[in-house]
């Protein structure tokens, strides 16, 4: 009996009552947001029951939405079971004053460089991990360039000479 | 003659033993890409490793974030660059389940013939440079005309080799021309041969064996733990493959063997990778037999009808109001994307390649995150080499199909 998503909806809403919330199902995939501070006990129970077997670990990331005061960062896991072959998208959402969030690196090692990539563009503490530091960009950074608050160069912009790159200038 | 005098007088147990340390990398012929392990040695032994990766990070989910989604499938070239076009493929899916766009089987089909061929040049490269850390050089530069071949064919249906930067979103560029049928054909007659004499050299070649055997080895649970997908994992035992698992591009209508194998080591890494060579070359007969099938109006199928998306035929431009329009519309950014958040994954040459794609409705994505799988695997490997040789590590970084442009996204 294969597993669906109203199980997985039914068992979690037992288990942790209205601190899960958001339950949708975009293109058939099971997602959800949980409090910050149950993430590890959510991704745990996930892990351990008998029947939903979440045990392995797709992907962690991070989206930066500014608009969504106290809430800014929103780290996502992806997870899979892959007896019965269902995935789910579980998110929680932190302030971008205090990111806090607890490590899952004693779970799944697999967390270990994802969470620190996670760390390394956005800035998500991940409270516990053994090594956090930055992975892709130089030590040195000092701010984390995937927030929304860097955007990428504006092409139209004219202040800055960059003739020979084809921008600005006479030619045009 | 004068006695020799020693004046050092250490009393026993004074030198402490003392490890070396070894920067392997960043640039280093046997790395294969610029990565640096810093690796502490007890003579040929790695006692611990560290591994320091980003030194070709290009940014890509930022720079995706100002890109109009055709606009990105350039960017998916270099991440895997061996198998460019399973990438592109995988981000043109993404963008048609995001559009809820529906492609025809005919396109399906030349889908996974393209799928496949990058598959097998890319394992093609990495059995062979595993030959060549082991010692055989041979081998390498003899199957390299094959894949010669099979960028020969990529040339015929985009006009690129390396980052092809291959499809639109909705189906092909162009429908194939009869050249790129001629050399399909071509390499589906000569590439088994070739291909067996790679495993002729290789396969129990008594050395080899023996250099790859019980190196590199890791159970599947640990493999499972550290999020291992493709051949990889096959190779630990895991029948995993998103092929099978969430068939696209009717992956369905194949038949074919998902190959695993048992100890997870180097040996079992190329020979899972063998045997996903001579599944691949089965799944491209099949699909080249499918695609013989379409007859008249139907063989000219190579793109669905979603003009939103699909930039029409240049000549159709110059000639067509509708098709002007619509090409202006999609250049000129004013079709959005709908609003939505999509996971999507293919089977990559070496594992599963997934997209993450935000949307807020706008022209670009708002979020576009690669999973990676080498990324996510190359952590493992601290713990796959402690306590091995060091020549043996090299093999073992091989095998692992790392793949820097990959790794560094």
């Amino acid at each position: 009996m294969a597993l669906t998503n109203e199980q997985i909806k039914n068992k979690l809403i037992e288990k942790f009552g209205d601190t899960i919330t958001d339950f949708q199902e975009p293109y058939g995939l099971l997602s959800f947001r949980s409090a910050k501070e149950n993430n590890l006990k959510v991704l745990q129970f996930l892990y351990d029951d008998a029947t939903l077997h979440f045990q392995f670990l797709t992907d962690i990331t991070a989206v930066h939405y500014p608009e969504n005061k106290g809430n800014e960062l929103a780290v996502v896991y992806h997870l899979h079971n892959l007896i019965d072959n269902v995935r789910l998208r579980f998110t929680i959402f932190t302030s971008i004053e205090q990111p806090d969030v607890f490590t899952a690196t004693k779970l799944f090692s697999s967390a270990n460089w994802m969470e620190r990539e996670t760390y390394d563009f956005f800035g998500v503490n991940f409270v516990g991990h053994p090594n956090l530091k930055r992975i892709l960009n130089v030590e040195e950074m000092n701010y984390f360039p995937m927030r929304k608050e860097f955007p990428m160069e504006d092409q139209t912009r004219s202040d800055k000479d960059d003739e020979m790159f084809g921008r600005g200038g006479s030619i045009i | 003659m004068q006695e020799l005098k020693q004046n050092i007088n250490l009393p026993e147990g004074s030198i402490e033993k003392q490890t070396s340390t070894l920067n392997l990398g960043p640039t280093h012929p046997a790395t294969h890409g610029v990565m640096q392990n810093i690796l502490e040695l007890d003579g040929e032994r790695i006692v611990s490793s560290e591994q320091t990766i980003g030194y070709i990070h290009r940014a890509f989910e930022k720079i995706a974030e100002r890109r109009p989604l055709y606009q990105i499938t350039p960017l998916t070239d270099r991440l895997n660059y061996c198998s460019s076009p399973i990438n592109n493929m995988g981000w043109h899916l993404t963008c048609e389940k995001l559009l809820r766009v529906k492609t025809p089987k005919r396109v399906d089909y030349l889908r996974v013939i393209i799928m496949e061929l990058a598959r097998i040049s890319d394992h093609l490269i990495c059995n062979s440079i595993v030959a060549v850390d082991a010692g055989a050089f041979t081998g390498f530069v003899y199957v390299m005309q094959y894949r010669e071949l099979i960028y020969e064919i990529y040339e015929e249906i985009c006009g690129s080799r390396l980052t092809t930067n291959i499809g639109r979103i909705g189906g092909f560029e162009r429908n194939f021309t009869a050249t790129a049928f001629t050399k399909l054909e071509k390499f589906l007659r000569e590439y088994p041969k070739v291909l067996k004499e790679f495993e002729g050299l290789c396969n129990r070649n008594r050395i080899f064996m023996d250099r790859l055997i019980n190196t590199g080895g890791i159970s599947a649970e640990r493999a499972l733990n550290y999020g291992f997908t493709g051949p990889n994992l096959r190779a630990t035992g895991v029948d995993y493959d998103v092929r099978v698992h969430t068939p696209y591009s009717s992956y369905e209508d194949f038949d074919f063997i998902v190959p695993v194998g048992k100890t997870g080591d180097n040996y079992d890494r190329f020979l899972v990778r063998g045997e996903e060579m001579w599944q691949s070359l089965s799944i491209i007969e099949q699909a080249y037999r499918k695609v013989q099938e379409f007859k008249g109006a139907d063989a000219e199928i190579f793109h669905a009808d979603i003009p939103e998306y699909y930039l029409p035929e240049k000549e159709e431009v110059y000639t067509k109001m509708e098709a002007l329009i619509w090409h202006f519309k999609i250049i000129m950014g004013e079709t959005d994307i709908p609003k939505g958040e999509v996971y999507n994954s293919v089977e990559g040459a070496n594992g599963e390649l997934g997209f993450y794609l935000v949307s807020d409705g706008g022209r670009t994505p708002y979020r576009l995150h690669f999973r990676r799988p080498c990324f996510v695997y190359y952590q493992a490997y601290s713990e796959l080499t402690k306590g091995a040789m060091l020549s043996d590590a090299i093999i073992t970084m091989s095998s692992l199909n790392l793949i820097a442009g990959e790794l560094d996204a």
